[in-house]
């Protein structure tokens, strides 16, 4: 294998602009979705670890069942909802980066609602009647377990993180893969495995594990250092 | 040395009236009817499960009677000006001084108010060295201690503590009794469970008894330990097992 | 609490990013056109010189065939450049296209395992090739996908009078590059268009093994989406890049693009 290591290195080296712009939009297009999911799901999961209503069971089972999504039905919901002839239309967001976010963050939002409510559940069994005592309600509590759960959470954002930087199907569907405009790490890979480029594929694929393992060092250490600091 | 806890209204004394605890079917606690106090150092004692616990945490307001009433003195449904300090206290995963600031901003405390008062808990708990340290990382005793300084620091009419000790080395339980001793002198109400006879005779200026989820005795500490009414007590006292 | 307010503040910094990121909206156009088409590689020589000219952007979504017509049809892109003449005749006609106009063609070609076990090298038409395919029931790999290529694999099948099924005939679903990489791991005898064939590399042991028969041309198709249906089509941009293919500047363009030396594309513009 070492042709396309080969060619993953030099293509690093050379610094192709093409290349550089790819790599850009595909950390900006996944890192936002996390950012967003994670906007969205760590307090509606927290909410949801919290809260008792009726019919709660069924929506944990839902969401549960959402983190299975296949990446390419979330691609067409969010195509059909964005598509001219569909409900958003006008906001003439179909083949941009922001619906290739949107998409990314549907997919991934499941990941992060389930696993901070499974990990806010557990932390509030522990700290309910402390909290109490303290003078905090439920729905200040809320902040004080995301905070507490950070070191667990963060696993949850990572593998809603990876899930959003592998998936070709959704982004392919949403963004079109346009050269310069919406052509991401993975649907490059896709195109130059259509066009028998396995060399560049397979090198392709090397600089995005190798971003993927960065990041996920990054964080993993991150997390390290927080629970040897923080307990 | 009397300080004045606050323009809050007073809470206390805080009324039981015939108040009982059950939880699916099962009675746990019955029929206490009992007056706390302002000024009053109240020990609670009894044996494992006799309710002590769930005593505590029905006058604190965690749960609510199944039976009976508690009232306040200040009509409040739960009155804020409480604190408690739990048989496994829970530190959040943050400082020391951060522990100490967490129930104040809840308070909604001016951010120089907290500080000071962060200051002075800290100083007057022995906890300047700790300051910065991950509250979750400190010995037990340590813990125990940041525990009661993030109680006393909140400014508490009443102060609740369930077995402040019972994990403690000798030196350090010596150190929480100077500290329960003191909050009292400050004109703390202060209503404790123990199961160290020694410390309840050094500390208790009543006694109350509970006995399989019933109040059986409730004296002045002198006159318990002179010689307990109930046989369950004498017993208790004695070291008999009794269940 | 600082931690919690440090929180929502990078959460409400993500969401401005996010609002701001479809302010570089310029002068460009959408062009719904096919993944063959994409993968030769044309876009990439023809289009800098568009826009060098005009300053118009062309974004091309490549697709399949099916595809980027329904993308047209539902107004997601401004123009449709595709090989499908009867449905792109059909589309026109519905009223969702303005006009089609003749740009290029290329060909088809018969790619197989180069020791030929079915002897297609010896088929005097198209259709004798597939015969001979069928005959020897020789790995076939077909696109399976509704696309153009598709279609006129479909068409050559109907011609032989063979109703390719058995284990023989493989129906991947996918692109032609797909189908390609599959073929050459059969190895088995595949229906390509030349352009894709040409810049692939993948091979393996395929070759070219029958070509040049005339129902094997492949025309290609401009066409507007009609303004009347979607009133935010880009006409004006979108009949200038068509002006633009059909001219002689941009039909010179299409005869210039060479693969290994060899032309992909022929213009075919009136
Ligand atoms: N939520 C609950 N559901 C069922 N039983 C409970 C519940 N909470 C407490 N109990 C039971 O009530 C009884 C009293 O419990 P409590 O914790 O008050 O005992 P305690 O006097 O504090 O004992 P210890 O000295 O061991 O701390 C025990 O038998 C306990 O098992
Ligand atoms: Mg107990």
């Amino acid at each position: 294998m070492g042709g396309p290591f080969a060619t993953a290195f030099s293509l690093i080296a050379s610094g192709d602009p093409a290349l550089m712009q790819i790599i850009g939009l595909s950390l900006r297009v996944t890192l936002t979705a996390v950012l967003m999911a994670c906007a969205v799901g760590l307090p509606l999961g927290a909410a949801l670890a919290l809260a008792r209503f009726p019919g709660r069971g069924a929506v944990i089972v839902v969401f549960n069942a959402l983190m299975g999504l296949p990446p390419v039905v979330a691609g067409l919901i969010v195509y059909l909802m964005l598509s001219r002839s569909g409900p958003f239309g006008s906001l003439a967001l179909l083949f941009t980066p922001t619906a290739m976010i949107i998409a990314q963050t549907l997919l991934i939002l499941p990941i992060v609602i389930s696993l901070t409510r499974s990990v806010v559940e557990d932390l509030w069994a522990e700290y309910r009647e402390q909290l109490l005592s303290l003078g905090a309600g439920r729905l200040r509590a809320v902040p004080t377990l995301l905070w507490d759960g950070r070191v667990s959470l963060l696993t949850g954002v990572l593998a809603g993180f990876g899930r959003a930087s592998a998936e070709v199907g959704a982004v392919l569907i949403v963004g079109g893969n346009i050269a310069g405009h919406t052509r991401t790490m993975t649907t490059a890979i896709t195109l130059e495995t259509a066009r028998g480029q396995l060399g560049l594929a397979v090198a392709l694929g090397i600089i995005l594990l190798t971003l993927t393992l960065t990041l996920n060092a990054i964080a993993w250490g991150a997390g390290q250092w927080a629970r040897g600091r923080l307990g | 040395m009397k300080i004045a806890r606050d323009i809050a209204p007073p809470i206390l004394p805080l009324s039981l009236e015939d108040m009982g605890y059950a939880v699916g079917g099962k009675t746990l606690l019955s029929g206490i009817t009992l007056r706390i106090e302002a000024g009053q150092r109240l020990v609670v004692m009894g044996a494992n499960g006799a309710g002590k616990s769930l005593f505590l945490r029905l006058c604190h307001g965690l749960i609510d009677p199944t039976q009976g009433r508690r009232r306040w003195a200040s009509d409040e449904a739960r009155a804020e000006a409480q604190a408690m300090v739990f048989q496994r206290p829970v530190l959040l995963r943050r400082s020391v001084a951060a522990n100490l600031d967490y129930p104040l901003a809840l308070k909604g405390l001016p951010r120089a108010a907290r500080r000071e008062t962060v200051a002075r808990t800290l100083d007057r708990f022995g906890l300047n060295d700790l300051a910065e340290r991950p509250a979750r990382l400190l010995s037990g005793g340590e813990q125990q201690r940041l525990a009661l300084a993030r109680a006393w620091a909140m400014r508490p009419q009443v102060l609740f503590l369930d077995e402040p000790s019972s994990a403690l080395d000798p030196s350090a339980t010596r150190i929480i009794e100077e500290m329960v001793a003191q909050f009292s002198d400050e004109g703390i109400t202060i209503v404790m469970t123990t199961h160290d006879l020694g410390q309840a005779r050094r500390l208790a200026a009543q006694v109350a008894f509970l006995h399989r989820g019933r109040l059986i005795e409730h004296r002045p500490a002198a006159e318990f330990f002179a010689g307990p009414e109930a046989a369950e007590a004498r017993a208790f006292l004695a070291g008999d097992l009794i269940w | 609490m600082t931690h919690a307010r440090r929180f929502i503040l990078s959460a409400a910094s993500g969401l401005a990013l996010i609002a701001a990121l479809p302010a570089t909206a310029q002068d460009f156009i959408t062009v719904a056109s096919t993944t063959s088409t994409e993968n030769s590689g044309l876009f990439g020589h023809i289009l800098p010189m568009f826009q060098e000219e005009t300053g118009i952007e062309v974004r091309v979504v490549s697709q399949g065939t099916g595809q980027a017509l329904e993308t047209g049809r539902r107004g997601d892109a401004d123009v449709v450049f595709v090989h499908a003449r009867a449905q792109e005749e059909q589309f026109v006609a519905d009223g969702y296209g303005v006009q089609r106009f003749d740009v290029m063609y290329n060909d088809f070609v018969i790619v197989g395992p180069g020791d030929d076990p079915a002897e297609v090298r010896m088929a005097a038409d198209a259709t004798a090739a597939m015969t001979a395919i069928a005959v020897a029931e020789a790995a076939f790999a077909s696109r399976g996908d509704d696309s153009g290529t598709h279609v006129a694999e479909a068409n050559l099948w109907a011609a032989a009078g063979v109703a390719p099924a058995g284990r023989w005939y493989l129906s991947t679903g996918s692109g032609m590059g797909a189908t390609l990489n599959t073929a050459a791991q059969v190895p088995a005898y595949a229906l390509t268009d030349r352009g894709t064939w040409l810049s692939f590399e993948n091979r393996g042991d395929l070759e070219i093994v029958f070509e040049g028969d005339p129902v094997l041309f492949n025309p290609y198709g401009i066409i507007l989406v009609n303004p009347e249906r979607h009133a935010h089509v880009k006409a004006e941009q979108g009949q200038a890049f068509i002006d633009w293919v059909t001219s002689d500047e941009g039909q010179a363009a299409i005869a210039d693009f060479t693969v290994g030396g060899e032309q992909l594309f022929f213009p075919s513009a009136a």
